[in-house]
């Protein structure tokens, strides 16, 4: 099978066109010297299948960073049949160099001028055959966000695949990649001859709308009213989606599941229907939420609006030790920890990396969000919900800042922050789907590696030895909740709630599916037996512990392959678990103390 | 709007413009000011500063880019 690699530098649209060629069908990989996982899809190509690879994007292939290194890796280990290289037609003058460095590789390659739709806008015209005289490859003109090009680039790739057969092995570009000679010259001399660009470049629609939103004093307002109504609009948009969603899974326990297992043995019934169901469905309920916060999500990252962002949170940042683009990871922890954790390959200096890696799993990623949804409409009325929560997120941001400013002593550096500033840019619908229906995807994943199994041990553990009452304190639950109760009880944790903490250490998707399990009920009949159960005071001392403490197993193992250290992932292990406490029960003993 | 001459980035006024004379950095930063279209000749102009110090954002050609001010002051300009 031939191999093509699809390098670019950053917001090029490099993943956008890889999306587009591989429609729903990557995969994440491994490949022989690296460490990171990449993404690649079989596709058809002039009739034979190939695979695609998604190399990370990089400014330079003689750069430091890791992304750099990763690139520089795969090529020096792996055979590839042709390169895809992808560039921003609008900054061609200086991303061309991306393309010489490549050329001298001797490659079969073909270049993709992608943006030609910002490029048209901003008066640029290229002489793609000018260019591809000069270059000695193919050049092509795309809009990978529309598709225009697209069927015309995979042409021409496909007949430089077929035509032109690679005859450097990788230790042949491992030896060239050392050597980088007369690049300057030649790129000068290429746009010199195939470019006409306007003297003054002004992208006005930008301009304006960074007017505003990059106000000195208005910028910082805006940008946090901007995040507040998005939250809001996931929420209020979200609900009804939620309850409709409860009520199809009630519907289908009632009528289809329960009388096609009727005829089970009991223990059977059981474990299939207030295990495996229960547990599943409360945490399937809250599926809706969780796409459409990933949604809103994705539509920020692909604007260009984090990175304004970083410009106007740089200065407080640097107080704390880190930077712009920690705070942007920091919000893509929202959403998950897993890929934020990997985001930070974009920092050269170790201790900058390391200190923002230690803040990310404390932000609120959307598998803990849904507990916090769950035990806040379970315990506050409705018109507390919205407070309860802007505290949460207000104290995961206050044990970031916390931690940064305690451990920034460690990790001392002096990293430049230098960022671009991409154009504003509306994702289509397409690429919302696209990756609306990756994270459908990657949670019902989860849920078969973790969740199932996760609350048939739940069940397992509360229904063991048969001779007690489930989940009493004779059951191997209520022996493991014994054990830890002169921890727990400080923070006013029960043992039912200790045991889906315990669980909530492998993934926090697991935490409302156990609850379910240990008191083998769901929906409106779980939260009414948690309510008359706890108070509110314990019930925020677990939210706040569930907070804090260690995200999930992912998260951990993403942080020692990142940091490539074992003592690093054990300090932030030790470091969430002992704050999680700590804040708890300042809490929960606090607030007994007020009387509450 | 003319600037001095070996004027530092970091001491531009929004609005004002100057060409790249010298680039005053250490080999890993000068790499990545070069990739990022930093390069000895090229206009450059400060579009804004963010507030309380924060950093500049600056426009060289089609690419708009934000660094602080500690790494524009190694940066040193003549008049456009």
């Amino acid at each position: 099978m031939k191999r093509i690699a699809l390098l670019g530098m950053p917001n090029t649209g490099k993943s956008t066109l890889f999306n587009r060629l591989s429609g729903a069908s990557a995969r994440v990989g491994n490949w022989p010297g690296i460490t990171v996982d990449l993404m690649s899809a079989k596709i058809l190509m002039g009739g034979h299948i190939a695979e695609l690879i998604d190399l990370p994007g990089l400014y330079d292939l003689h750069g430091f960073s890791d992304d750099e290194q990763v690139v520089r890796h795969f090529l020096s280990n792996n055979m590839v049949d042709l390169a895809i290289i992808v560039l921003n037609s609008s900054q061609i003058d200086r991303q061309l160099s991306l393309a010489l460095q490549i050329k001298n590789l001797g490659l079969p390659t073909i270049l993709l001028l992608n943006m030609q739709d910002e490029a048209k806008r901003a008066g640029i015209s290229i002489d793609t055959l000018a260019m591809s005289q000069q270059l000695g490859f193919p050049v092509v003109q795309i809009s990978a966000k529309y598709g225009d090009g697209c069927p015309q680039a995979l042409q021409v790739a496909a007949k430089q695949l077929a035509d032109k057969k690679n005859e450097i092995s990788p230790q042949a570009v491992a030896a060239l990649l050392e050597a980088d000679v007369q690049i300057e010259q030649d790129m000068h001399n290429i746009v010199k001859k195939s470019v006409q660009m306007p003297a003054e470049l002004n992208d006005e629609t930008t301009d304006k709308i960074d007017k505003v939103l990059l106000h000195p004093m208005f910028g910082l307002p805006l940008f946090f009213i901007a995040m507040f109504l998005l939250f809001q609009f996931i929420f209020s948009a979200g609900a009804p989606l939620q309850a409709g969603m409860a009520w199809v899974l009630a519907l289908l326990r009632s009528t289809i599941l329960e009388p096609l297992l009727s005829g089970l043995p009991v223990w059977l019934n059981g474990l299939l229907l207030d295990g495996i169901f229960n547990g599943i469905s409360t945490v399937a309920a809250f599926v809706p939420i969780i796409v459409l916060f990933f949604l809103v999500m994705s539509m920020v990252e692909d604007s260009g609006y984090l990175s304004r962002a970083a410009f106007l949170m740089d200065a407080l940042m640097s107080k704390i030790g880190l930077d712009g683009r920690g705070f942007v990871m920091v919000l893509m922890g929202f959403g998950c920890n897993v890929p934020a954790l990997m985001g930070t390959r974009v920092m050269r200096s170790r201790p900058m990396r390391l200190l923002t890696m230690l803040v990310i799993p404390l932000s609120l990623c959307s598998a803990r969000l849904q507990v916090f949804l769950f035990m806040i409409a379970a315990l506050f009325k409705p018109q507390q919900a919205a407070y309860i929560m802007f505290t949460l997120y207000m104290v995961s941001f206050f044990t970031i800042f916390l931690t940064a400013i305690l451990f920034k002593g460690q990790y001392k550096s002096t990293e430049p922050f230098i960022l671009e500033l991409p154009p504003y840019r509306f994702p289509t619908p397409r690429q919302i789907w696209l990756r609306g229906w990756q994270e459908v995807k990657y949670f019902l994943n989860r849920a078969t590696k973790f969740i199932v199994i996760g609350v048939v041990m739940v069940w397992a553990l509360t229904h063991y030895p048969t001779n007690v009452p489930p989940a009493s304190v004779g059951t191997l639950a209520g022996q493991i909740g014994a054990l830890f109760a002169p921890i727990l009880n400080p923070i006013g944790i029960d043992t039912q709630l200790a045991i889906a903490l315990i669980f909530g250490f492998v993934a926090k998707e697991i935490v409302i599916g156990s609850l379910a399990v240990i008191y083998g009920m769901q929906g409106d009949a779980l939260s009414h037996q948690i309510a008359t159960n706890i108070d509110w005071v314990q019930g925020m001392s677990f939210m706040l512990f569930t907070l804090i403490y260690t995200p999930c197993l992912s998260t951990i193992a993403t942080m020692k392959s990142e940091s490539k250290s074992s003592a690093f992932m054990w300090l932030s292990i030790a470091w969430s678990l002992g704050l999680a406490w700590v804040v708890s029960f300042i809490f929960y003993q606090g607030a007994r103390a007020l009387g509450f | 709007m003319t600037i001095a001459n070996n004027m530092k980035l970091n001491s531009l006024n929004p609005g004002q413009q100057g060409v790249i004379n010298a680039i005053d950095a250490e080999q890993g930063l000068h790499q990545r000011l070069n990739a990022m279209g930093f390069r000895i000749g090229k206009k450059i102009e400060l579009i804004r500063r963010a507030s309380f110090n924060g950093p500049l954002h600056v426009r060289i050609g089609a690419t708009d880019i934000i660094l602080r001010g500690i790494d524009a002051a190694r940066i040193q300009l003549i008049p456009a």
